[in-house]
């Protein structure tokens, strides 16, 4: 393959990265924040706006996977090593994996507890599972251990990030924010 | 012995014809009553596992039947057991004052074909309100079947007091399907 020049992320890449991180992160308190509400009005609204807001965030992650295939990242820094490479690819598919897993399987979840989830109230998005009480408790259990799961690979990307800029010093985190210079 | 069979048959052919006119037992392994209604956009179902009832119909003479249905309010299913739960407070049904809602039928009238209107007195969390429930009827081999569905508003019956008592998030309007089974007598 031809060396990729692109020294930065396009800004299309650059909105959908951070318009999602601050969607995940905002889902991640408001879901762990809701369960532990009583049954009330509040409730029943908040988790309502969860489910709307998660169906959001999965089309947004099908769009960015598609420009993601469209776009070339630029490529990592040549100081890497193999291992190194090794655990950003797959930490970065594990992410893609996940920001897809969840929400579908809060949606699945949601039909078999027999609600169907009706995006922003207005459109009905079917409902793939019939009414099932001992199979949405599962699903209940995989929309949580998922997302620890996603808490724990957010903390090691997060983490390789500073490890980037402060200890290599390179510009993989700097390419990733919205760009100063022209 | 063959006019003895012929006797004993007509004679269970004229009992069963006679008694097959006026249905009353109500089956409940085959009857249901359901509830359905909206919540932000969704639509949302359940039922009440227990009710029981005391039924007199003749299709020859709709006018003369009489109904009387009467709910366990906490054999409710709202499809959680945290739903479950809190309708049995006193901002729902309060069903430690309240335990049954009950239907009376004060009147039918036959509109033709196999439809009925069954008006009547519905009573929930001690408020009586006039109902007409709008019901169809089929004979199936011996039972008889009520079908219909009756949209009551919840507030009507002080039903979601408190914070639940906007319409924004659960809406007003409840729809009570049910179909009552019953046999000939
Ligand atoms: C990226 C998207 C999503 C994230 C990050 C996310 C995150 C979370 C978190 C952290 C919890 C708390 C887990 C627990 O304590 O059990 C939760 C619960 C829940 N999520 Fe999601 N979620 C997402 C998408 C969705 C979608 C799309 C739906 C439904 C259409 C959904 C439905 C639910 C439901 C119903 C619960 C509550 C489960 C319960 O009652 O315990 N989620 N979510």
């Amino acid at each position: 393959m031809a060396p990729n020049m692109n020294t930065h992320y396009t800004a299309t890449a650059k909105a959908l990265h951070w318009g999602i991180a601050v969607l995940i992160f905002g889902m991640l308190g408001l879901g762990f924040y809701m369960t532990g509400l009583s049954l009330s009005p509040t409730k029943l609204q908040i988790y309502s706006w969860h489910k709307w807001a998660g169906v959001t965030i999965f089309l947004l992650v099908l769009f960015r996977l598609a420009w993601r295939i469209g776009h070339r990242p630029p490529e990592l820094p040549q100081h890497m090593g193999a291992i190194e490479r090794f655990a950003a690819h797959a930490g970065h598919h594990l992410l893609y994996v996940l920001m897809l897993a969840i929400p579908l399987s809060g949606w699945l979840m949601s039909s078999a507890k027999g609600i169907q989830t009706v995006w922003f109230g207005v459109l009905p998005l079917p409902d793939l599972l019939d009414k099932d009480k001992a199979l949405g408790d599962l699903l209940q259990t995989m929309h949580l251990s998922l997302n620890l799961i996603l808490i724990a690979v957010l903390l090691g990307h997060i983490g390789a990030a500073l490890k980037h800029h402060f200890f290599d010093k390179d510009d993989v985190l700097t390419r990733m924010l919205p760009r100063s210079r022209p | 012995m063959k006019r003895f069979a012929v006797a004993l048959f007509s004679t269970l052919a004229f009992a069963t014809a006679a008694h097959a006119a006026e249905y009353g037992k109500v089956l409940l392994e085959q009857s249901r009553i359901g509830f359905g209604y909206q919540q932000m956009g969704v639509s949302m179902d359940g039922s009440f596992k227990q009710f029981d009832g005391q039924l007199r119909f003749d299709p020859a003479a709709p006018e003369a039947a009489s109904a009387v249905v009467e709910v366990e309010l906490a054999s409710i299913d709202t499809g959680s057991d945290e739903g479950d739960e809190e309708v049995a407070a006193k901002t729902w049904f309060n069903t430690a004052a309240f335990p049954k809602a009950r239907f009376e039928s004060t009147g039918v009238k036959a509109l033709g074909g196999n439809s009925y209107e069954v008006a009547g007195k519905l009573t929930i969390k001690g408020t009586t309100r006039d109902v007409v429930v709008p019901a169809t009827f089929t004979e199936q081999g011996g039972t008889g079947v009520f079908d219909g569905t009756l949209t009551i508003k919840r507030g009507d019956f002080s039903v979601g007091e408190g914070a639940w008592k906007a319409f924004d998030i659960v809406a007003n309007d409840v729809s009570i399907n049910f179909r009552i089974a019953a046999a000939a007598q």
